[in-house]
């Protein structure tokens, strides 16, 4: 059966994969449309940053922000000077981690549908006096929402997978930072491969739920790139 | 501000694509139907577009009853969401997540309109639609799909309604269906409309006002009558070259199952038409439906013959000759054979007489 430790960690899991399901929505979202939208130069490069985590191995990534979000970092630097400290071995650190690794399964969902509504029902509204911001909410938010639950679903579902940013950057720190995955690796470790079944068959089941949802009930395609 | 005398559209617009140029400088009546006509490629729908804001020229300068949508000069453009403008498109372009009262009520709930729930029924009846309210626009009809967005248009009272081609997508059955609808819209509700298409049908039908657009260039505008006789445009060449009439009804000449309706410059007898004495009509005369006499046939059997003089003359295609004429006021438009021109010695200010052998009422 599952130790109380064992909770605390699906816990704090829950917690790090809702929180950075937010911030990608609320930081994806913009960029999607942008990226759906623009003619600009920069579009490639900056779809190439937001899929480089899909083929990045993620002790790669994990490694850099170490380094970013460190003492001697940019980031560490800056937020040392807000007064915050700095973010490695952090649950906020880790959320911000999450939140770089999983955006991919956020924005490019989400970019796909931007792009399936197309210009027309943008300038129908347009014609029937709705503003720009106005037309965003009253007619992409609902014209898109397989697409929002298609990036939410898969945003939460990857969050709660990953294991070697989370490693990285977040160490292994009962009660702040070790999530479901990492305490897996712990039981591994420690040859309680019975505890290790428990989590790791929820996971699966967890996994496996998600994506039949996703491919029965919305009948939508994952869709990465 | 008084509208009766500032009811005009001034348009400029100067743009440049690589392929593709619009220069175009009108004035237009914003009163009746306007119809911009032009062959796909002449830039009818872009000029529709710059209008409604939907597009960007380099140089723009628009006057709408005197108020300034736009002027590239001093650099004012009022974007799409604050023209008092209704469009309507070429797929009728209903919003999908929205059921088709919904779709009506979307911008209505955006102006800061009186509840005018009687004005809302009457756009709805007369668009017959009432009994689709409740339903998704996939549910619905190409035909009902389009009056719903007309409709849709409509109930904002716009001070313009800019159509395009709004019957293209549509079968030659609900092309009928609908085009009924457009006649009696603008008899009824007064809204001056801006409609784009390259039929001949829907400008002798809905047409007051004619611009032809050609390669992004005005050829032509006028009123409907003497820009569909005007010999150097292309409309008058067309095998479908045809003129417009507008009649009233004064007799009904029931034994001869005949309606016989007066116009500036004589009377015609059409076949019976149910409506009462002092009706309007408009009436379509094809140009391969009329021909020339030099005098009044004592017998004939064609009812509508009337003195005309020629005005002009032109070649046509394949040995035709193409001649306008005026039946008192009205222009009117023959095709005959260059060699009737030649026998009859047809010439610019000779009176003669028009032989009319059928014409269509479209009313």
């Amino acid at each position: 059966m599952l130790t109380s430790a064992d909770f605390t960690t699906l816990i704090l899991t829950f917690k790090v994969a809702s929180l950075a399901t937010i911030f990608m929505l609320l930081f994806g979202t913009p960029l999607a449309w942008w990226l759906a939208r623009t003619r600009s130069k920069w579009r490639g490069i900056i779809n190439t940053f937001v899929a480089l985590p899909l083929v990045l191995p993620p002790t790669v990534l994990g490694f850099y922000l170490l380094i970013l979000l460190g003492k001697n970092g940019i980031v560490g630097e800056f937020t040392t000077w807000l007064g915050i400290g700095t973010l490695p071995f952090t649950f906020a650190g880790l959320v911000v981690a999450s939140v770089l690794y999983s955006m991919p399964f956020v924005v490019q969902p989400l970019q796909t549908a931007f792009s399936n509504i197309g210009e027309q029902p943008l300038e129908a509204a347009a014609t029937l006096r709705a503003s720009p911001i106005d037309t965003f909410f009253s007619v992409v938010i609902p014209q898109a929402k397989s697409g929002f639950l298609t990036a939410t679903i898969l945003g939460f579902a990857h969050t709660v997978g990953e294991f070697g940013v989370v490693l990285m950057v977040g160490g292994n720190i009962p009660d702040k930072t070790r999530v479901v995955s990492v305490q897996i690796y712990n039981h591994v470790e420690a040859l309680e491969y019975s505890q290790a079944h428990w989590l790791a068959g929820g996971l699966l089941a967890f996994s496996f739920t998600v994506l039949l949802i996703l491919y029965t009930v919305l009948k939508t395609t994952p869709h990465v790139k | 501000m008084n509208h009766a005398l500032n009811k005009f559209i001034t348009a400029r617009f100067k743009l440049d694509y690589d392929e593709f140029q619009l220069s175009v400088n009108l004035r237009l009546p914003n009163s009746g139907v306007t119809v911009l006509f032009g062959h796909s490629g002449s830039g009818k729908t872009t000029l529709l577009r710059c209008i409604a804001g939907l597009q960007q020229a380099q140089q723009s300068y628009l006057e709408i009853n005197g108020s300034v949508w736009q002027d590239s000069d001093v650099g004012v453009f009022l974007p799409t969401h604050k023209r008092p403008l209704g469009y309507v498109f070429q797929e009728a372009n209903l919003f999908s997540h929205l059921t088709v009262r919904e779709n009506l009520n979307y911008g209505l709930k955006r102006i800061n309109a009186s509840d005018d729930t009687m004005k809302f029924y009457r756009i709805v009846d007369l668009l017959g639609i009432e009994h689709l309210m409740e339903r998704m626009p996939e549910r619905l009809s190409g035909g009902e799909k389009q009056r719903v967005a007309i409709a849709r248009a409509l109930v904002l009272s716009p001070e313009i309604l800019l159509m395009d081609e709004p019957l293209a997508s549509l079968d030659a059955k609900r092309k009928q269906e609908i085009l009924p609808f457009l006649t009696r819209l603008n008899q009824e509700l007064n809204i001056p409309v801006l409609y784009v298409t390259h039929s001949h049908q829907e400008v002798a039908q809905l047409a007051d006002y004619l611009v032809v657009l050609e390669a992004g260039k005005v050829q032509a505008s006028g009123f409907l009558s003497e820009t569909l006789s005007r010999l150097d445009l292309s409309l008058s060449q067309d095998r479908e070259a045809t003129t417009v009439w507008n009649v009233i009804i004064v007799e009904h000449e029931t034994d001869f199952h005949l309606t016989r309706v007066v116009f500036d410059g004589g009377s015609l007898s059409l076949p019976a038409i149910e409506a009462k004495i002092g009706t309007p009509l408009r009436v379509q005369i094809y140009a391969r439906d009329v021909s020339i006499v030099l005098e009044v046939p004592r017998a004939t059997s064609i009812l509508n013959v009337l003195p005309a003089t020629i005005m002009d003359i032109a070649d046509g295609e394949s040995g035709q000759s193409i001649v306008r004429l005026e039946v008192g006021n009205q222009p009117l438009l023959a095709h005959i054979t260059r060699k009737s021109a030649v026998v009859l010695n047809l010439k610019i200010g000779k009176a003669v007489f028009v032989q009319i052998k059928g014409m269509s009422i479209l009313n």
